[in-house]
């Protein structure tokens, strides 16, 4: 990883969402009162104003709700990949994400695909959840 | 509700009465201080109004210019009211909002609101995140606040951001790149007729369509310009605007709602009203602002959008009620938004990627030009003029009418 990537520096509302992430797995703070999944993470949820929440896991599969193709300029740190694509992905459980695709063609990628998650490692605490087109049935496409 | 309330005691009862800008251009190699004093030296000129007298300072919460530094530098003996707008592009009505809240309820009596800037892609002047430059660039190796739920996905820069919003769009109501473009053309067209507009040469569809890609589906020329310059208007109540220089350009309304920022997309796309008719940002701005001037948007002459990225201006369209949800983008491809045979002219000042980026505070005054008779592409007897802040952000909107 480069010096200058932007790694992210958690703070305390935050840093369980990585922690999970750093063991591969995708959870959401889910709302002990409501049952409502929320991302990002934060003290209150949105839906009913309750403070107690717990990290359920979620099944980390969903659809691309949006994507984009970027060309320079970009973060430094991104200059060696352009054009690269960004996505957002909605999850089953509803929560929208930022992301990308891997293992795809820029021209292949469409609003409505299947998604799943997959983690990348980019050192020992930090992994970032991307995902991988999945077919319908849920296989790997 | 302000409607159960009775009359909105701030609707009406206050004026532009003075616009104020510096030249727009690239490495002027000076402070925003600088600028923005120019500026509001010249709005009060436009007035005919004593710098001294101004009694209230409003500005962009990412504004660099401090009041202290304001007051000391124009010699503002008394200043009785300081607030700033949150966030950035959202505040671009926002700030004549919270100057029109502060004269009508007499916390003060003339109050200036400014936005300067020194960003130029080149500026070698100015260290700070929001200072010189591109202030997404500047992320060192560690990132925290809400930009580690983008940056490390190489979603950093405005344009990213705002690709990922227009293409939902595109996907949910057949919008297209084109119809961006089409605004894209129109704006540059309304900057050619502007002596003061950076972008001098009209362009053509097909220049659009060979312009680089920023992020799909945004082109170069969506884009806002990357200038230095800054813009002031100075508002005061009626009473004392029809004593000063300039014929009268009344606040109809001011209206704010919170709209979630752009850097926090997973919210947008939860919450926005770009997507669906909820009464949440944009949708929740127009239906109060509409409400307390006690008007439609049938009645608007001329509108004036924030348009960081020329996608906004469809968007915009749609949540301010100017056509049903999906019908921004064939409505510009019908040139209703451009002049001057459009029935609702956008921008014709030339916009944010014709005339200037000045986080579009430079709205204000083309809007108070078109209620003077005074714009480089005037509307026909204009009336009433809308001025909105960015469909991202918490933002606003403002009405402006004649008389």
């Amino acid at each position: 990883m480069r010096d200058d990537f932007p790694r992210p520096v958690p703070g305390p509302d935050e840093a369980p969402f990585w922690e999970w992430c750093r063991r591969h797995e995708l959870r959401l703070q889910q709302c002990d009162d409501c049952g409502t999944f929320r991302y990002h993470p934060r003290p209150r949820c949105p839906q009913c104003q309750s403070a107690r929440a717990s990290w359920n896991a979620v099944r980390g599969t969903g659809t691309v709700a949006s994507f984009t193709i970027v060309h320079p300029p970009v973060l430094p740190a991104f200059a060696d990949r352009v054009p690269y694509n960004a996505v957002v992905v909605q999850l089953d459980e509803g929560p929208f994400m930022v992301s990308n695709l891997l293992d795809v063609a820029n021209d292949d990628i469409e609003v409505g695909m299947p998604v799943a998650v997959t983690f990348v490692d980019l050192d020992d605490e930090i992994a970032l959840p991307q995902f991988r087109p999945v077919t319908p049935a849920g296989t790997a496409a | 509700m302000s409607a159960d309330l009775g009359p909105d005691p701030v609707a009406g009862r206050t004026a532009v009465a003075g616009i104020g800008q510096t030249a727009y251009g690239r490495n002027f190699g000076r402070t925003e201080l600088d600028l923005a004093c120019e500026a509001i030296v010249n709005a009060c000129t436009d007035a005919g109004f004593p710098v001294p007298e101004i009694d209230g300072v409003v500005s962009y919460h990412v504004e660099q210019v401090s009041e202290e530094a304001l007051v000391a530098t124009l010699g503002i003996e008394n200043c009785s009211f300081m607030a700033r707008t949150p966030s950035g592009g959202g505040g671009a009505a926002s700030v004549v909002g919270l100057a029109a809240i502060a004269v009508a309820s007499g916390q003060a009596e003339s109050v200036i609101a400014f936005r300067s800037r020194n960003r130029s892609k080149g500026a070698s002047y100015g260290a700070d995140r929001n200072q010189g430059g591109r202030p997404w660039e500047k992320v060192g190796g560690g990132v925290s606040d809400g930009r580690q739920w983008h940056n490390p996905f190489g979603v950093a820069a405005p344009a990213q951001e705002m690709a990922l919003i227009a293409r939902r769009h595109m996907a949910l109501f057949g919008t297209t790149a084109e119809q961006f473009g089409m605004q894209a053309v129109a704006q540059r067209f309304h900057a050619s007729r502007n002596p003061n507009a950076i972008m001098q040469q009209a362009i053509t569809l097909d220049d659009w369509r060979a312009a680089r890609p920023i992020s799909e589906p945004i082109r170069l020329v969506d884009c806002s310009l990357e200038n230095d310059g800054a813009t002031a208007v100075l508002v005061t109540t009626v009473e004392r605007a029809r004593d000063l220089a300039q014929p009268v350009v009344s606040v109809l309304a001011q209206a704010m709602g919170a709209g979630p920022i752009h850097v926090a997309l997973a919210d947008y796309f939860r919450t926005s009203s770009s997507f669906d008719e909820r009464d949440h940002a944009g949708r929740h701005i127009a239906r109060q602002v509409f409400a307390r001037a006690g008007i439609t948007p049938a009645d608007v002459d001329v509108a004036m959008f924030f348009d960081h990225f020329t996608m906004a201006v469809p968007l915009s369209l749609e949540q301010y009620g100017f056509c049903g949800l999906g019908e921004g983008g064939p409505m510009i491809e019908a040139g209703a938004t451009r002049w001057p045979d459009g029935s609702i002219p956008v921008n014709t000042h030339g916009g944010s990627n014709g005339e200037a980026f000045i986080h579009g505070v430079n709205h204000v005054p083309e809007a108070v030009r078109q209620l003077r008779g005074t714009s480089t592409s005037q509307v026909d007897g204009a009336e009433v003029a809308l001025v909105t802040g960015a469909i991202t952000d918490p933002a606003g909107a403002v009405l402006l009418g004649r008389g």
